[in-house]
């Protein structure tokens, strides 16, 4: 009699604990569809993830005004390890609604199909943006993956009072670059003039982009892949060539060494992009009004051109169901002047819509020193050109870690890292089944 | 009466084991076989696409054989990453358990002052999480802000041992812990038989408490060589701050690229097979080859 009852009870005790494990994974789909029945009552839940500073207060903006949408920020942290999450939520099925997306991710957005196509709810918001910006969130598409946020036009960071102090002009060129960076070192030998980071790929692309390369291109049904072509091998030796003269230093950017190199007054230049000053108050404060903005130096003298780094989107996921929601959302986002201004208020970004660039006014607190930075950086941002990614951008940013660090670490041939991330870029292509032209 | 009653009983307790196994089971089934079959599922598929790639249904998933098993096989990084988890591991075993083994029998000395405050510091670091104290020996390393001066602690020779050495300066404390209270059990009276014999401190450690404590150093061993094997936290933490650790230096940091970052996830369910497959190896291989030595007298 009493091994019954422990029996009962322990089936009970069972079936209860799988019962709510059951209904525990079947929670959220239920939930879901009462909501996208039941939208035109209750409001309708968004959830965003971000991780633009203090993107929560200017959502609490949008919340307000709009008690029918309410969204949620989810604070992330950002770069390759953002897209890795979202690529793996979108193909465990509970993506967010809405995500910040880099622009060079997009494609593997889109190729994973996670992003929602929002061409019916954005033909307004086109207008709004330069074609090379719009181009990059349609990849060249008739279908509109993201509403653009921000961009990063690359320009010459560097430390106006220390240049005076080596006797350095700006450079014009990047010959020049390579002169000045010959003659700061051999003032002081721990001096750099700048360093070549094998973490950031992202900086790589855009002093590619300077240079006019086309790493990726659409043509008809086939993807070309030309990641090292003739521009891109000549930015990569060009470094190569100073790194193993030991004038340029081989530490990557965002390191605890980096900030103190920055701080101590021991790099002297950054190319980089316009979102640099955030950076540079949070890991260099000591060198606060220090630092100036120039063009980035040309390949040719008289030429006039930059690239991107970075720069992002926001995109909303297929899986999402309440995708008109949140194209109205994102649209607000990063079109409507009262979003932008707190954009550039709170969240530090330089806005993609045309009419964010007449509200940047006062120049960022570090760059005090330079009232003009807004009106200059918009005049570089003008010149810089982008390419089109392709669909496994993780993968060659990868390739571009693990062969640059390699070829900074022995000193050996830059160009050979190049050769590597192409070849590995096709490779997983080919391996996949995209096609590929030849 | 009595007979069916009887009867009931024999059926009962036949059914009551099996009651009490079913929670076990049931645990066992839903977090260990099915995560287990359902990555040999995704080992043997892979993606295909079609033409660009882009849109609705570009992309689909195919059974792919054994053909990410064959590439795993094939991969020269993957065999790469093994001899540096090797090189490696090695070097952590023997310092690790080594120090643990002499800690744990200078503690069980006789005569030691602070014995306490000894064992709690030498076991503390152990409850120091791993990325926390990569992170913290990864700016003891760094030239320019560390403070042993401008030594290069990362570079492409030193950094095999500089990452054996804060999984050492981690884990000693808790091998030495086992094997110190395994030596508390010991009755006392074999060391005092020794002692009228006239066997030293190091005889005793030596003839005695080595030979005693052979099946918990086995144990230790087993249970490093698979902490070993799956090797992650220390080069992955110390790979931003450093070019000379690859995306691939340790098996497992190849399986997290290939799910994570590269997105293909059928690769690593292949690769984290491969990766248990010789980690099971392994531990029963040294397991097997000690066996005799360590439960042969029994």
């Amino acid at each position: 009699m009493r091994v019954n009852r422990l029996a009962v009870a322990a089936v009970a005790i069972l079936t209860a604990a799988l019962s709510t494990a059951c209904s525990g994974g079947s929670d959220e789909p239920s939930t879901q569809t009462a909501s996208q029945s039941a939208a035109p009552a209750g409001p309708v839940k968004l959830t965003y993830w971000t991780w633009v500073p203090n993107m929560d207060k200017i959502v609490a903006v949008w919340n307000q005004a709009h008690p029918d949408i309410q969204v949620t920020v989810s604070k992330q942290a950002g770069g390759d390890d953002a897209a890795a999450k979202f690529l793996t939520a979108a193909k465990a099925g509970n993506p967010p609604d809405l995500v910040q997306a880099e622009y060079q991710m997009l494609p593997s957005f889109v190729a994973a199909d996670a992003v929602a196509d929002l061409k019916a709810e954005t033909a307004q918001a086109k207008a709004e943006f330069g074609e090379g910006i719009w181009g990059l969130v349609t990849l060249g598409t008739d279908a509109v993956y993201a509403v653009p946020q921000d961009s990063g036009p690359m320009m010459l960071y560097y430390r106006k009072d220390l240049f005076e102090k080596y006797g350095i002009e700006v450079p014009k060129t990047w010959d020049e670059y390579a002169e000045a960076a010959r003659t700061v070192h051999k003032k002081d030998p721990k001096v750099f003039l700048g360093t070549f980071s094998s973490k950031d790929p992202g900086s790589f692309a855009g002093l590619a982009q300077q240079a006019g390369a086309q790493w990726w291109s659409i043509s008809g049904d086939a993807w070309k892949v030309a990641i090292n072509d003739e521009p891109t091998k000549k930015v990569a030796s060009y470094w190569g060539d100073l790194v193993k003269e030991g004038v340029i230093d081989g530490m990557p950017y965002f390191t605890p060494e980096w900030n103190k190199a920055l701080n101590d007054g021991k790099l002297l230049t950054w190319p980089s992009a316009v979102w640099g000053p955030g950076v540079l108050s949070s890991n260099a404060p000591k060198a606060k009004g220090k630092w100036a903005i120039a063009p980035l130096p040309q390949w040719n003298a008289g030429e006039n051109h930059s690239g991107f780094w970075g720069g992002s989107s926001t995109a909303v996921a297929a899986k999402s169901p309440n995708k008109a929601a949140a194209a109205t959302f994102a649209t607000w986002l990063n079109t409507d002047p009262q979003a932008l201004g707190l954009l550039i208020k709170e969240g530090a970004v330089y806005p993609a819509s045309a009419k964010g660039a007449a509200l940047m006014t006062e120049a960022p607190d570090y760059f005090s020193n330079q009232p003009d930075f807004w009106q200059q950086a918009a005049s570089i941002g003008a010149t810089a050109r982008g390419f089109t990614f392709g669909p496994n951008v993780g993968v060659t940013y990868n390739a571009y870690k693990d062969a640059f660090d390699k070829a900074v670490a022995a000193k050996s041939d830059f160009a050979a890292a190049v050769q590597s991330m192409q070849e590995a870029t096709v490779a997983d292509m080919q391996k996949s089944g995209f096609t590929l032209a030849q | 009466m009595g007979s069916p009653k009887k009867g009931a009983r024999a059926g009962r307790a036949g059914a009551v084991p099996y009651l009490f196994l079913a929670p076990a089971m049931a645990l066992f089934a839903l977090f260990m076989a099915l995560p287990i079959g359902y990555t040999i599922y995704l080992s043997l598929r892979r993606t295909k696409v079609s033409g660009l790639g882009l849109g609705k249904g570009a992309r689909t998933e195919v059974f792919a054989g054994l053909a990410n098993y064959a590439a795993a096989a094939g991969d020269g990084e993957l065999w790469a990453g093994w001899l540096r988890v090797l090189a490696y591991g090695a070097l952590v075993l023997v310092l690790m358990l080594g120090l643990a083994l002499v800690f744990a029998l200078m503690l069980d000395a006789a005569h030691v002052r602070l014995a306490r405050l000894t064992r709690i510091s030498i076991f503390l670091p152990y409850a120091v999480p791993g990325v926390a104290a990569t992170l913290m020996w990864g700016f003891l390393y760094l030239p320019s802000l560390s403070p042993f001066g401008e030594h290069p602690f990362l570079s492409t020779d030193l950094v095999t041992f500089s990452m054996a050495n804060v999984a050492v300066w981690g884990g000693t404390g808790f091998n030495m812990l086992v094997l110190y209270t395994n030596l508390r059990a010991v009755p006392r009276e074999y060391y005092e038989a020794a002692r009228i014999d006239g066997a030293s401190e190091l005889g005793i450690a030596l003839r005695i408490k080595i030979p005693i404590l052979v099946p918990s150093i086995i144990l230790t061993t087993v249970f490093s060589v698979i902490a070993t094997v799956q090797v992650f936290t220390e080069p992955t933490t110390l790979r931003p701050l450093t070019n000379t650790i690859s995306s691939t230096w340790s098996p497992l940091m190849k399986v997290y690229r290939d799910a994570f970052v590269t997105g293909d996830l059928y690769s690593a369910a292949a690769t984290s097979m491969v990766i248990a497959g010789i980690s099971l190896v392994l531990s029963f291989g040294f397991l097997r080859v000690v066996k005799n030595h360590a439960f042969g007298e029994g």
